[in-house]
């Protein structure tokens, strides 16, 4: 059985795209056929993440429109062929997505794919509420920081009362938290919200901490997903979710501050 | 952590004050979020009823509404001022 995940968070900058990238990336990397779908209509980017956007052709509205079928406008992931990419479309016209033709369009990915990754815009407005109306998880990408925070909360809000399950008096979309740009350091010195705390505000399920991490954005540079740079902390944390999320056991890391006794006594990075 | 890191800590930490004011406001919202849609007209209709008899001020009324596993409670309160009857 397919199923949807939103990678969601009110606030934007916060992750969203980074993490959508990655998590597809890493369910395709254990074997599971994925899709994975920008809905930022206009502000298109998950393409650049995941470094297929020169072979973008035709868009999420195209197939909505028939304008062109959905294995048309799939592309397929350069590093791992159990992945697929929908791009979201540039148009300017913020009703180009209707709730309809989206349904119609992950109905018919359901068929094919294991998993549907969707990419959720910034916001509480049209492309935010149908990314999240037909989801049955939601990825709710956090940072220690009072305006994210608050606005994670509101999105559990929308979750609980607008989505599709909300609607029909289902099971309700099962929630994760995802905190991520984290300091351990300054946790420590009080400068920071710590995982605590950020859970018993939102008291929602912590699937990982992703910490402040140079590679995310070697990553985006180079539009390589940052699941695949296994060395780095944030891929090592991308790839410790995607395992939890999918029943592994794996304790968490990157809550506590790792520094070597050298580092400490120097107080190098 | 290093030595000079033992002095900032006396102080209130701003993370603690973040978690704090975060508190509040979200249980505030959560709260707000789950009310009947109806609420602050009822609460306006019923405040001008109020005052038709007597002599109230705008925040002598209070309305709150709970909601538990099985039961739905609507909690009003009015604050009367000493009683003076408007006239007769």
């Amino acid at each position: 059985m397919a199923r949807i995940i939103v990678v969601t968070s009110g606030k934007g900058g916060v992750g969203k795209t980074t993490t959508s990238a990655a998590i597809a990336m890493g369910l395709a990397k254990k074997g599971h056929k994925t899709a994975v779908i920008d809905f930022d209509v206009g502000l298109r980017n998950l393409d650049l993440i995941m470094g297929c956007e020169r072979r973008v052709v035709y868009d999420f509205v195209n197939v909505i429109n028939g304008e062109a079928t959905l294995n048309q406008a799939l592309i397929r992931d350069k590093n791992c062929n159990q992945l697929y990419i929908l791009p979201a479309s540039q148009t300017r016209d913020k009703d180009a997505l209707s709730q309809e033709g989206v349904g119609k369009i992950l109905d018919e990915l359901k068929k094919e794919f294991k998993y549907i990754v969707c990419d959720s815009p910034a916001g509480i407005e049209k492309g935010a509420h149908l990314a999240m109306y037909y989801a049955d998880d939601a990825f709710i990408v956090t940072n220690p920081e009072v305006s994210s925070v608050r606005d994670s909360d509101r999105m559990l809000g929308i979750l609980s009362s607008k989505s599709r399950r909300a609607e029909l008096n289902e099971e309700p979309i099962k929630e994760y938290l995802l905190l991520s740009r984290y300091s351990p350091d300054r946790v420590k010195l009080g400068e920071m919200l710590s995982v605590e705390d950020v859970q018993d505000i939102l008291s929602l399920h912590l699937l990982g901490v992703i910490p402040e991490s140079k590679s995310v954005l070697n990553a985006s540079n180079s539009g390589m997903p940052v699941i695949l740079d296994e060395k780095s902390d944030a891929g090592q944390a991308y790839a410790d979710i995607v395992d939890r999320y999918l029943g592994e056991d794996r304790p968490h890391r990157f809550i506590d501050e790792d520094k070597g006794f050298f580092r400490k006594l120097f107080g190098g990075k | 952590m290093s030595l000079l890191d033992y002095f900032k800590i006396s102080k209130e930490s701003t993370a603690s004050l973040a978690k704090e004011r975060l508190q509040i406001l979200v249980a505030h919202e959560r709260s707000s979020r789950n009310q009947p849609s109806y609420l602050p007209q009822m609460q306006k209709e019923l405040l001008e009823v109020i005052r038709k008899y007597i002599n109230v001020g705008q925040d002598a009324i209070s309305v709150s509404f709970e909601q538990d596993e099985d039961q739905e409670t609507l909690e009003l309160n009015i604050v009367l001022p000493d009683l003076q009857p408007k006239n007769t």
